[in-house]
């Protein structure tokens, strides 16, 4: 017996240590493209390709960082993608705020039958939508503006079944008693129903930053010109067919990836939620 | 039926914000695209005639449709499986309670701070055959990497692409995984041990069934992306290498610079609602066949 456990022990030692040498081999296999692009862009153009050394942290300047920031205009571009996706994300939490709360405490002649028409909606992918899309924003004169990139985001299907699923939480009562004590329906949202689904928004407000922060397709089919570019497709700029000057798209990269990085580290939990949200039943 | 119609005032004010914009922006374009989907127009774009029903038929059937169709099946056939087990390997990895654990899970949950574009220009400097690193590093195993390079061979193209599009995925796969790793009640592996069952078992009698709702999901969202694959081949390839275009997928026939219908509302309509029916009947059939596999638990 006493043998027994000595002998499960030793392999399980052994195994621990296989264990760590699988985590470490992936570990350095996943991080190796964002390893060789951050060392890329911290080092000179001739080093940048000179390869035993591109990859040692030697030489390290910001050079090239600074180079890339002024000819591809990335902090013009940086705002431009923070001012969309804050202003997307602020309208996305409201609207869908609005219409869970109809879905969910109301009842109105017509409901099932808008609540067939949000359902729709989830399944028309936006490569369907950009055809007839950019057609819409070039007739309302909105090409190369903020609202053709905020206004068709506004509002998502996604974000009001996702509240309407807490709303649904809270106990028909509790309405009913509140309604009773006059309180409308804009107090009760506010005061009770809203503070109940705060992880919930936390969650939704990441998500619809991310997706909006990351769209690629919409921009670069209604904007031609500098001004209202954003990162994503601003950064191609940087990518031209001068093999020396390669450095400045892996610095591009990088300060592309920066802010998001720091998003996620600073939200990390709620990333967790959003992304489970939509694989949990329910 | 009174309280009904008292509240409908209010209903239809807090709906309308949504209601206006999914129907503005998303159902509009639904059926205005079928509609557009009949007209065929000239080179210059600007005079149309009807077409009719015939052309969906026509347009499905063209050599274009079923290359950048077969194309985009074959990225799919390679980033949803490949992409899956990856994810769930790592997942289940890192699935233990071990000394610096949290430190591997942020490493391979880091590539969800990628973009498609970030990702795919990280990718498109590595495979530089000049002066990437990775044909400088590996060149010797595989020569295809100096030349052409991997991404100007027409057999390595697609493949390439597909790397850079698991790579950029993996965090997001592994996340998910890993969620719903931990809510599986380790009673259940306990008394699959007590039973006698090896860890391999005790990954195919337990963790895979428990996985299945999870498993389906990613798949879809795996699958769907794969379909809409526009940003990664604009920065990797362009669709090429020419002429055999291998890395053309229908969303960038569609969408592409030197896309055939960029002036052609109507082809480019019909080609869009193609690629909305084969998206549908792809969830469809998903859903269909691994629910019946699925376990959802109590």
């Amino acid at each position: 017996m006493a043998a027994d456990i000595g002998a499960t022990e030793t392999t399980h030692g052994s195994r621990k240590f296989g264990r760590y040498v699988l985590l470490v081999f992936v570990a350095i296999v996943v991080l190796f493209p964002i390893y060789a692009t951050l060392m890329q862009a911290l080092k000179s153009g001739p080093d940048s390709i000179d390869h035993p050394t591109s990859l040692l942290p030697i030489n390290l300047t910001l050079d090239t960082m600074r180079a890339a920031w002024r000819i591809g205009d990335l902090g013009r571009l940086l705002l431009n993608s923070l001012f969309v996706s804050i202003v997307v994300t602020i309208g996305v939490i409201v609207t869908s705020v609005l219409a869970a709360y109809a879905f969910a405490f109301l009842d109105f002649p017509g409901k099932g039958l808008l609540f067939a028409f949000f359902l729709a909606t989830l399944l028309v992918p936006a490569e369907l939508t950009v055809v007839v899309n950019q057609r819409t924003i070039s007739s309302l004169g909105w090409i190369n503006s903020y609202q053709g990139l905020i206004v068709p985001l506004l509002a998502t299907t996604f974000g009001t079944f996702l509240v309407r699923q807490v709303f649904l939480t809270v106990p028909k009562d509790l309405r009913e008693a509140a309604a009773l004590d006059g309180v409308g329906h804009f107090r009760f949202l506010g005061e009770v129903a809203v503070p109940l689904c705060r992880p919930t928004l936390g969650a939704l407000a990441l998500f619809t930053f991310l997706g909006t922060w990351n769209q690629y397709l919409w921009p670069s089919a209604i904007i031609t010109d500098d001004e209202h570019r954003t990162i994503q497709i601003g950064l191609e700029r940087l990518k031209t067919g001068d093999v020396d000057k390669l450095n400045l798209v892996t610095a591009g990269t990088v300060i592309a990836a920066l802010p998001i990085f720091i998003v996620l580290v600073a939200f990390q939990r709620q990333l967790v939620r959003g992304l489970t949200a939509g694989a949990v039943k329910g | 039926m009174k309280r009904r119609w008292r509240q409908f005032p209010v209903a239809i004010g807090m709906l309308a914000p949504s209601a206006i914009i999914l129907g503005v922006f998303v159902v509009y374009p639904l059926i205005h695209s079928i509609q557009l989907g009949h007209l065929r127009c000239d080179a210059t774009g600007t005079r149309c005639r009807d077409g009719g029903w015939i052309q969906y038929v026509d347009v499905f059937r063209s050599n274009e449709f079923q290359h950048a169709l077969f194309n985009t099946i074959g990225l799919a056939l390679m980033t949803v499986p490949i992409g899956l087990a990856l994810g769930i390997g790592l997942a289940v990895l890192a699935d233990k309670h071990l000394r610096g654990i949290g430190f591997f899970r942020t490493v391979f949950s880091s590539t969800v701070a990628t973009s498609v574009a970030v990702a795919s220009l990280i990718f498109f400097v590595l495979l530089q055959p000049e002066v990437g690193l990775l044909p400088h590093l590996f060149h010797g195993l595989f020569p295809v990497l100096k030349d052409p390079g991997l991404l100007r061979d027409p057999t390595t193209a697609m493949p390439a692409v597909a790397l850079s599009s698991i790579w950029a995925s993996l965090g997001f796969t592994f996340i998910v995984i890993t969620a719903a790793l931990q809510g599986i009640p380790r009673e259940l592996y306990e008394s699959a041990f007590v039973d006698g069952a090896g860890g391999w078992t005790r990954f195919t009698n337990v963790t895979l069934p428990m996985l299945g709702p999870t498993i389906l999901f990613t798949s879809v969202v795996l699958t769907t992306r794969a379909f809409q694959a526009y940003a990664e081949i604009a920065l990797l390839t362009g669709g090429g290498p020419d002429p055999e275009r291998p890395t053309q997928t229908v969303a960038y026939l569609i969408y592409g610079q030197n896309s055939l219908v960029k002036n052609d509302i109507g082809l480019k309509s019909t080609s869009a609602v193609l690629l909305f029916l084969v998206l549908l009947v792809l969830a469809f059939v998903q859903f269909r066949g691994l629910d019946k596999r699925v376990h959802y638990g109590s």
